[in-house]
């Protein structure tokens, strides 16, 4: 279900923390910075630890949905935060 | 053995064991840190004098049973090598306890383990009208439960929001334990309930344009107990942004305590018998 204007796609739904954050960084590792990844994951612990995690390793979260099942779907930019 | 003896024993961290003549020896021990050379030392004396072993005490301390009476002072002179000391049991301020703060945890908002040696140099082993523990947890997570403690110290982030920065992408709404944000997508526009915020700091950590900055300081409880009554510490003033303030309300929530506990009793106990009232307004006086 990745949405046609982002270059990758993860869900990481099917794991839990830590490895949420593991299954991200894989992914990310495939596209090259200034591409963009979208996320599915879960409500709790993996909302509260991705964003985070991914700020401190300088990509940014440009938009963020929630979905009707009750997951979440983050668009990440790889590498968006490098700059600032 | 002497009772008079005992006492002393006791006050300078030598717990007297169901053993005839044995102590445990209780070390001084700030914010859970020793550091390798101590510890070795401390394994030498548990082999030498002990039974080989040591005890980790609930409160981060470290304990060698079977430290004979006559051996005493030897283990002492053998500590002070390696600039250790006995800790302190009876009616005094105890172990300084806390976790590893913002120097090490992703999660922390206060430096944790620099303040709890503060706290140790000015307030260990005070003589009080009864045991007194002080707890500092970095953050919300509350990994070293402040409220449990007579005094709890807690990490807290006061956030500020900054509009011109916000790209409304809505992680903060989602992130924010306490809904006090509410992202509308439609309009571009962010509402903050400051009222419903509980200083976790979340928002601040999990933005990605650092739209979210704030203050962190100092969230304080008072009277907690978990022994033979159990009660959690309660929450009397906003958050302290600055540590002189935070040692100027330490200092009179001891003093408080000295100067109203009768002997023997705890701190929530004094509490609860002459209005908690009072102590807020004293501490309000300081706070300002």
């Amino acid at each position: 279900m990745s949405s046609l204007d982002t270059n990758a796609f993860v869900d990481i739904t099917d794991v839990v923390c830590p490895i949420t954050f593991v299954k991200a960084k894989v992914a990310l590792e495939e596209i090259k910075i200034g591409e963009t990844l979208e996320i599915k994951l879960n409500d709790g612990e993996p909302i509260q630890n991705v964003p985070r995690s991914l700020k401190n390793e300088k990509h940014k979260i440009s938009n963020l949905t929630k979905n009707e099942d009750g997951t979440y779907t983050i668009i990440v930019i790889k590498g968006g935060l490098l700059d600032s | 053995m002497d009772d008079l003896i005992y006492k002393e024993l006791k006050k300078g961290g030598f717990m007297k064991q169901i053993q005839n003549e044995k102590f445990s020896l209780r070390l001084r021990v700030v914010g859970g840190q020793i550091n390798a050379d101590q510890l070795h030392k401390v394994s030498e004396i548990a082999n030498k004098y002990g039974h080989g072993y040591i005890h980790l005490t609930s409160r981060q301390g470290i304990e060698i049973p079977f430290i004979d009476f006559k051996d005493i002072n030897f283990v002492k002179e053998e500590l002070n090598t390696v600039g250790l000391e006995p800790g302190a049991c009876g009616p005094r301020v105890r172990t300084i306890t806390a976790c590893q703060g913002n120097e090490i945890c992703g999660s922390g908002l206060i430096e944790t383990s620099n303040l709890a040696k503060e706290l140790d140099a000015k307030y260990f082993a005070k003589d009080l009208p009864h045991k007194f523990k002080i707890g500092i947890t970095g953050c919300r997570n509350n990994c070293l439960k402040a409220e449990e403690n007579d005094l709890g110290i807690k990490g807290g982030l006061k956030p500020k929001y900054n509009e011109n920065s916000c790209t409304h992408c809505g992680v903060c709404e989602v992130i924010c334990p306490a809904q006090a944000i509410q992202v509308d997508k439609t309009v571009n526009y962010l509402t903050f309930d400051e009222n419903k915020c509980i200083y976790c700091g979340r928002c601040v950590k999990s933005c990605p344009v650092d739209a979210w900055n704030g203050t962190t300081g100092y969230i304080t409880s008072f009277g907690g107990l978990y022994g033979n009554s159990i009660a959690f510490g309660q929450n009397l003033i906003p958050l302290i942004e600055d540590k002189k303030t935070l040692f100027k309300v330490i200092d009179t929530t001891i003093d408080f305590f000295k100067e109203n506990a009768n002997a023997g009793e705890r701190f929530r106990f004094t509490l609860d018998r002459i209005g908690i009232d009072k102590l807020k307004t004293k501490l309000e006086e300081v706070i300002e």
